[in-house]
């Protein structure tokens, strides 16, 4: 038996099943995300001076150069679906595959340097903040790629029994990832800037 | 499905464009904060900035633009409550209890019957 309303419209919402469920998932993410920034601002506001320049701007910049790409060719994977373009839509996915490991390889550089000069999120109040939102964010990442990884891999069969389903889950992939690189627009000024 | 095909065909260009744009706003941000503005200035501009880009992510890539009104629903929602958890700092610079002053005339604790 087939799930009802992964393709077809529900009539009372207009939407698919997958289509709502993911916008409420994206909802609670904000809140997730949203207490942590709260948390920000609480911690900023009681410290007595609070640091600059202790981020790596331009390897900052270049992260959020490669997540807005990465964006771009997400949204690009399922455009090319919806166009019957098979063989672009392979190609942007592993692009935006390959973008978001780049960015975990920075990442992963940016954090070895701080941890070499015994900068862990023990070292003061807005190291453990950057670290915790990072970390959380940095997760996120992992678990997008995890995701595509499927829909590169086994999951891409579902393109020859149901088209409009996989469109559908790209699609809601898709809005995870955006959201995820909307998280990294407001992390990028907040943390290496201000 | 063929209005749908040729919507996604005009949206591909919008989308490289608004791929440049948020690109030409990234750059911005770094150039203001190289200049050293005052902080609360540095602060204004540069949120300024990410929100502008924030929501030109949610209305073109993740099609906010032209979305049901249950979806704009759920986000009427989660704003709400995204605001409350925002005023949650302030609401902790309100919070006086043992730290205010006495009245005027009133012993700081008890009653001035008490003495």
């Amino acid at each position: 038996m087939n799930i009802p309303y992964t393709v077809e419209t529900r009539p009372d919402t207009g939407l698919a099943n997958g289509k709502l469920g993911i916008w409420l998932f994206l909802g609670s993410e904000v809140m997730l995300f949203g207490a942590l920034f709260s948390t920000y601002i609480i911690l900023r506001n009681g410290a007595p001076e609070w640091p600059h320049g202790e981020l790596n701007v331009w390897l900052g910049m270049t992260n959020t150069f490669i997540l807005i790409a990465s964006s771009v060719t997400m949204v690009m994977a399922w455009a090319s679906l919806k166009l019957n373009n098979w063989r672009r839509h392979r190609l942007f996915l592993i692009l935006t595959f390959v973008l978001a490991a780049v960015f975990l390889v920075n990442k992963y550089f940016e954090y070895s340097s701080h941890f070499a000069r015994g900068e862990g999120p023990w070292h003061s109040t807005f190291l453990a903040i950057y670290y915790t939102l990072t970390g959380l964010h940095g997760l996120h990442i992992l678990g997008g790629m995890i995701v595509m990884s499927y829909f590169i891999g086994p999951g891409a069969k579902m393109w020859k029994t149901s088209p409009e389903q996989f469109a559908n889950r790209i699609e809601y992939t898709g809005l995870y990832w955006h959201f995820v690189d909307l998280v990294w627009i407001f992390l990028f000024p907040v943390l290496y800037l201000l | 499905m063929q209005s749908d095909t040729e919507s996604v065909k005009k949206s591909v260009r919008t989308y490289f464009m608004v791929g440049a744009a948020l690109f030409v706003f990234t750059a911005i941000t770094v150039a203001v904060n190289q200049v050293h503005l005052a902080i609360p200035f540095a602060i204004t501009v540069a949120l300024i900035i990410a929100t502008l880009k924030g929501s030109m992510v949610a209305s073109v890539f993740m099609h906010l633009s032209h979305e049901k009104r249950w979806i704009y629903g759920a986000l009427v929602l989660t704003v709400l409550f995204f605001i409350v958890l925002m005023c949650v700092p302030s609401f902790t610079t309100m919070d006086t209890i043992g730290t205010k002053e006495p009245a005027v005339g009133v012993p700081e604790h008890g009653t001035p019957g008490a003495h």
